[in-house]
């Protein structure tokens, strides 16, 4: 992706990097990072962050 | 011999390797709701899309009561064959180590590749053969770039545990040490991303891929 950029005129840009988000509403979050390692990520290959926002 | 291959939503090579098991044995297909896999002899997790590879390769179907029956029948010894997605899905399951990457060149590969089998024979282990004698099977994947970290490449070499490697110059996906197949440490679980299934009669080049299920029945004998 990184090298396609230039050839459309994007010039400068730098470490892309594409990745997976999940959004998800949960009512016990202290079960978010085993749901993390369990499922989401496979933590041999994939590092993961958790990122809460509160709802209204 | 009876054989049980494994049926997810998505899986699409389920059909040829009922037949490359009916070749040796009787075979049934297990769909992914079954829990009971009594009276089964040895169970191939076959190719295609299980629930549509949504997350990642392999990552749901590892959570399905045909899984969970499965990773039962291995921890008591018996035979596991995992092919492309089947090989994922067992990676994904901890049965087998490590894990498949999206291919080097982020291309689907197809194509007919050599297998240097690396161990040589064993019996009670699947997937053992002599090594000069290469094994000719297709391959068809986007993500089947073995990788694991490279001290666990190292006891997995060490243990006998990498069972094929693709021939000098093949390497189809820029998996770590050319590998194409792995084993568990028991020697009873194998996983391989090139399709023996598709290898087992004359009409489509090779029958290469039927020395790889007659490994797993030579393991019972």
């Amino acid at each position: 992706m990184e090298r396609a950029l230039p050839a459309l005129g994007f010039d400068g840009i730098e470490h892309v990097r594409v990745g997976r988000m999940v959004e998800l509403e949960a009512d016990g979050p202290e079960q978010l990072p085993e749901l993390c390692e369990k499922l989401l990520a496979n933590p041999l290959i994939e590092d993961f962050e958790i990122e809460s926002i509160d709802g209204a | 011999m009876r054989w049980g291959v494994l049926q997810f939503p998505g899986s699409c090579d389920e059909r040829d390797a009922l037949h490359a098991c009916s070749l040796s044995g009787e075979a049934r297909l297990v769909w992914h709701e079954e829990r009971d896999l009594g009276g089964l002899d040895a169970i191939v997790v076959p190719g295609g899309f299980s629930y549509g590879d949504y997350l990642r390769a392999g990552a749901i179907a590892r959570f399905s009561p045909a899984m969970e029956a499965v990773a039962e029948f291995a921890a008591n010894g018996g035979p596991v064959l995992g092919i492309c997605n089947g090989f994922q899905v067992l990676c994904e399951a901890n049965l087998l180590p490590g894990a498949l990457l999206r291919n080097e060149n982020l291309r689907f590969v197809c194509r007919q590749v050599d297998l240097i089998p690396t161990d040589g024979p064993e019996s009670g282990q699947i997937g053992r053969f002599e090594a000069h004698r290469w094994l000719s099977i297709p391959a068809k994947h986007g993500e089947g770039r073995y990788y694991a970290p490279e001290e666990t490449l190292d006891e997995m070499e060490a243990n006998g545990q990498i069972a094929f490697r693709y021939a000098p110059g093949q390497n189809p996906n820029g998996s770590l040490r050319d590998i194409a197949g792995v084993r568990n440490e028991a020697g009873n679980v194998l996983g391989l991303m090139p399709h023996p299934e598709h290898a087992v009669d004359p009409m489509t080049g090779s029958t290469d891929g039927l020395r790889v299920f007659e490994s797993v029945a030579r393991s019972l004998a």
